[in-house]
């Protein structure tokens, strides 16, 4: 399957009007949403390694990253302010990724998927033994300041929301142009042919490296925003069923547009909340047979439909 | 002294049980490059199933020793009927996916049995606690120790080797063999693959299913035991090299007792004794101690 | 769920119709509470069964104006009881925003788990949502993280009466202390649970050698090798917070390799084994409930009421988070008629601020984390297998609330380490 990627911008553009359209909705949905658009980020991050033909079953590991880099500044260090928690956020993402990257981009595979999880369980036993970061409880990560500025607690939901949805459009088209890129190119050939791609004088390896610091840039990003968005981090975030949910958001949605895992997040989480109202014993039996149904029915996610409709 | 006992004992009876958890899973990989999430769910299924035999036994009023005869039957007729309904019903129809994606529908299968077994059973606990304090404990060096535990470790034993004779010895055994080798070619050469996958997979299923039975008395069986064991036993095949069973036993072995080891000497490491293994394995030799290496496809 | 508020009132007014006796209180709208508790995973069992089913019938009771006094009135000032429950294994913050502000309750009742607790909690005072946690051990909450709390009460006694108790207890009960060893889940509440044992133990002036301790990851299931660990070690006392089926678990593979023989084991959530594994706890064991909870419960009118109806309705006797749902559902309800008739969520919670009700387990003094956070006395007793096989206790031991609890304005640990300054005991 190949798709061009030049035109992925539309749809960022589009995504920028929604998510300013839903500024207005009501306040628990927009905190929905606002949650989803972090988690989606990281669904993000798997989507364009599953572009490679590799699925980071351990991607929590940045999405928690992320979180507790914001965490532990703002908490600990005293340090609230947005623009330097988020950063820092995607630095320590990024910085843990060059580290790991090397070993990782020698496995493809299953194994790929395996050490990935690994990583991230170490990550989750190391988090659960430090009873200082709350251990299993984690710990709250206090209201986050805009250059110093520390709005009312009324205002801080509008705010948090505007710079969510600024960093997520801006994530997608940046993603969108790495896509379409010359370098986001060859992660399909990866996928299909790796033995090729290099005859031809490319480095698989370092695609995938490319892609993989990428991947967790993004999900650290995701991370930082959800827990200025919750107030909150916890291991959980690294567990291996956090990074299952977004590989199955990442299979779900599809791997069509940059912005299709965010609204697939956001489509899940809002199953998810009625569902939980109606079978809050079989909501993981739903999700489970819709996994099933997309796999065999729509290999290439629900965004197919989307370019499948008529132009 | 009495520590070194204790050490020694520990580590092997953790390990027979890692093992017994861990082996249906290497197998399952090893002839169908299935990496089955649903391995966890298929535990739990057997220690739901055993306690729920086992409380219909004891009300009965039926002697106590024939307990054993019960939780042989559930394990195979459990594991053989889940294996193949799974096999048949669902699995058949997706062979020669990609096996990232195989990955992905056991991890669905998983969800949906996850689900299943707290709609079947409930959230509350079951217990079946009376064979493991039926042939009560003996004195080792001064350590009182289960005689269940001693018999779990015989039971992973027979297990493991009846596994491998079944594998080197007989005719399915060594047609199973080819089919890992190259399954197009078996097939070519009038291998029932059909035959051949389905039985890997109850067999498998099976294992697992042993490996809840024999574990649910020693313990309260909950919601979540599954999610538990999925992670421990990836642990341990990964270690061992995926698709190996003398891997499965040897990586059973490392795992067991560098937690053995880390509870009596260091009980701070304990939680991530497993991992710290898995990662240095893998960082020395990358896809386990006893691997197949796989041809570059072109 | 959203609608059994709009049916119940429509109940309501049909049966004003037929009676034909228009009073002004059966035409109130109900009261929508909002019960978040685990209904599914590890917790749902031990916790989430419990409280679910104590919920129900307490206000089923409510609304039925069955409880006898000091609730004899029907529902909440009048108005009947509407109550959503959610999930709380689900993602905690945003399932506690859809039920503020889509379901619109007026009062959130709810919460086990520390970790949930810690994260609604500054939620609830920026929504201005009248929350009153049941459970979750964490000291923290009132200490750490709302100081300056409004909207959030927690009516169940924190984690560290459990433990100062435990080793007051142990102390008072001229108890082997010199081997001391603890085997504890390796998070926070096991954690906490720990240090606040082993630091009162201290502070009560034990000389006592820590000869184990072990922190298996919760949920592990298989202690076998932490079994040999104590028995090894030789304790004469072995601490354990172990919960629900860990702490199952725990007892079915240690009590038959005799560690109950050989060491004294106190376990502070031991009563939660009670309708279950009657049979099976070891007899010696020291158990607590976390509070003056079932067995441990004052013989009041009230307290005989809970039991036995929860008996005869679900066949089985009540565990102590049962009895924190109930208790936390008779605050709310003795909050708003202490506001007046017409009361609000604010008003309420502005009544409930240092208030003392009558719950099933005896009087509940709001009295630290400035009137949020309550008090309770905490008991311990040696457990016994009755000669109708019922659990009972023995030499049982309570220590009142003043004596278990840092006075107001002080942390846990700091009022332990301190050496209990203030504690009232006798």
């Amino acid at each position: 399957m190949t798709i061009d990627f030049t035109k992925d911008w539309r749809n960022v553009a589009l995504l920028a009007v929604l998510l300013a359209a839903a500024f207005f909705l009501p306040s628990w949905l927009r905190f929905l949403l606002q949650t989803a658009l972090a988690g989606g980020l990281v669904a993000l991050g798997v989507m364009i390694q599953m572009r490679a033909g590799l699925v980071s079953f351990g991607q929590g590991l940045y999405y928690c990253i992320g979180g507790y880099a914001v965490g532990l500044l703002a908490a600990k260090a005293g340090v609230a302010e947005a623009t330097l928690v988020i950063a820092a956020a995607v630095i320590s993402s990024v910085v843990i990724a060059l580290i790991l990257g090397p070993l990782l981009s020698r496995y493809r595979e299953i194994f790929f998927a395996m050490l990935t999880l690994a990583v991230s369980m170490i990550l989750y036993g190391l988090l659960v033994k430090a009873a200082t970061l709350g251990s299993t409880d984690g710990f709250n990560v206090p209201p986050v300041t805009f250059f110093g500025f520390l709005p009312a607690q009324e205002a801080r939901g509008d705010w948090t929301y505007v710079l969510t949805a600024l960093l997520v459009v801006v994530a997608c088209f940046l993603i969108a142009r790495y896509l379409a890129s010359g370098a986001g190119a060859l992660l399909e050939a990866v996928a299909e042919n790796e033995l090729r791609l290099e005859y031809l004088g490319s480095s698989a390896r370092q695609a995938v490296y490319i892609v993989y610091v990428i991947a967790a840039a993004v999900s650290g990003l995701g991370g930082a925003l959800a827990a200025i968005a919750t107030g909150h981090v916890d291991p959980e975030m690294a567990n291996w069923t956090t990074s299952g949910g977004f590989v199955f958001v990442a299979l779900l949605a599809g791997r069509g547009s940059a912005i299709a895992p965010v609204l697939g997040f956001f489509l899940l989480e809002l199953v998810r909340t009625y569902a939980l109202d109606i079978a809050p014993n079989a909501w993981q039996l739903i999700l489970g047979a819709v996994m099933l149904a997309v796999i065999l029915l729509l290999p290439d996610g629900l965004w197919s439909l989307v370019r499948r409709a008529p132009k | 002294m009495l520590k070194t006992i204790a050490i020694l004992l520990d580590g092997l009876n953790y390990s027979a049980w890692l093992f017994l958890v861990a082996v249906g899973l290497t197998l399952i990989y090893g002839v169908m490059r299935i990496l089955n999430i649903a391995h966890g769910a298929f535990y739990a299924i057997g220690a739901y199933s055993c306690a729920t035999a086992l409380g219909l036994y004891y009300s009965a009023g039926l002697p106590e020793a024939g307990a054993f005869l019960v939780m042989a039957l559930v394990a195979v007729v459990v594991g053989m009927l889940v294996g193949l309904a799974i096999e048949r019903g669902v699995l058949r129809h997706l062979y020669g996916q990609d096996e990232v994606l195989m990955v992905l529908i056991t991890y669905a299968l998983f969800l949906i049995l996850e689900d299943s077994v707290k709609l079947i059973w409930g959230v509350e606990s079951y217990f079946a606690f009376k064979p493991y304090a039926y042939f009560g404990f003996i004195d080792v060096g001064g350590l009182p120790y289960q005689v269940y535990d001693l018999l779990m470790v015989g039971l992973a034993v027979v297990l493991g080797v009846g596994l491998w004779i079944w594998l080197t010895r007989t005719r399915t055994g060594r047609l199973m063999t080819a089919v890992v080798a190259d399954r197009e070619i078996s097939a070519a050469m009038g291998v029932n693959v059909t035959f051949i996958f389905a039985t890997t997979f109850a067999v498998g299923t099976a294992l697992a299913v042993v490996g809840g039975v024999a574990t649910a008395p020693k313990i309260a069986v909950t919601p979540g035991i599954g999610v538990e064991v999925i992670i421990l036993a990836f642990a341990v095949v990964v270690i061992g090299g995926l698709g190996s069973i003398p891997g499965a036993a040897i990586g059973a072995l490392f795992a067991g007792y560098a937690r053995a080891a880390s509870v009596h000497l260091a009980p701070e490491f304990e939680l991530f004794a497993i991992y710290a293994v898995m990662a240095l394995v893998l960082a020395i030799r990358p896809h386990g101690l006893f691997a197949r290496t796989d041809g570059r496809k072109i | 769920m959203k609608y059994l508020g709009k049916m119940l009132a429509a109940a309501a007014s049909a049966a004003v119709l037929v009676g034909g006796i228009a009073t002004a209180e059966q035409e109130k709208k109900p009261l929508k509470i909002g019960i978040p508790v685990f209904l599914s995973g590890a917790a749902a069992g031990p916790f989430g069964l419990p409280e679910r089913k104590a919920a129900e019938l307490v206000i089923d009771a409510l609304n039925a104006g069955k409880v006898p006094a000091p609730y004899t009135k029907i529902g909440v000032n009048g108005r009947k009881i509407a109550p959503t429950f959610v999930d709380e294994a689900a993602d905690a913050p945003t399932e506690y925003r859809a039920l503020v502000e889509r379901e619109k309750v007026e009062v959130v009742v709810g919460y086990t788990s520390s970790g949930k607790c810690k994260a609604i909690a500054p939620l609830a005072e920026e929504l201005k949502a009248f929350t009153v946690f049941i459970d979750c051990g964490t000291p923290q909450i009132f200490e750490e993280i709302v100081t300056k709390p409004k909207f959030l009460f927690r009516t169940g006694p924190t984690a560290t009466p459990d433990n100062v108790g435990a080793a007051r207890y142990l102390v008072d009960s001229g108890i082997d202390l010199s081997r001391v060893a603890g085997i504890n889940q390796n998070y926070a509440w096991g954690q906490d649970s720990w240090r606040d044992f082993s630091t009162s133990l201290a502070a009560l002036g034990v000389k006592s050698k820590i000869v184990d301790k072990q922190f298996p990851k919760i949920f592990a299931g298989e202690y076998g090798a932490e079994v040999s660990s104590l028995l090894t070690s030789t304790p004469t006392v072995v601490h354990t917070s172990f919960w629900g089926g860990d702490l199952e678990a725990f007892v079915l593979q240690s009590a038959p390799r005799g560690l109950f023989a050989r060491t004294r084991v106190v376990m502070t959530t031991g009563e939660a084994l009670f309708p279950r594994l009657a049979k099976d706890i070891p007899e010696g064991a020291i158990v607590g409930a976390r509070g003056p909870f079932s067995i441990f419960a004052p013989d009041t009118e009230l307290a005989r009421w809970f039991a036995k109806a929860y008996e005869e309705k679900y066949g089985e006797s009540p565990t102590y988070p049962a009895w924190k749902m109930a208790q936390a559902l008779f605050g709310v309800k003795a909050a708003y008629e202490a506001a007046g008739v017409d009361a609000t969520p604010e008003e309420a919670a502005a009544a409930l601020v240092g208030l003392e009700f009558e719950a099933p387990a005896g009087i509940v003094k709001m009295a630290i984390g400035n009137g949020h956070q309550a008090i309770q006395s905490i008991a311990y007793g040696v457990y016994k297998l009755g000669a109708d096989g019922k659990p009972t206790v023995e030499k049982v031991r309570t220590y009142k609330a003043e004596c278990v609890n840092p006075p107001n304005g002080m942390t846990s640990a700091k009022w332990i380490a301190a050496g209990f300054p203030g504690a009232k005991c006798k």
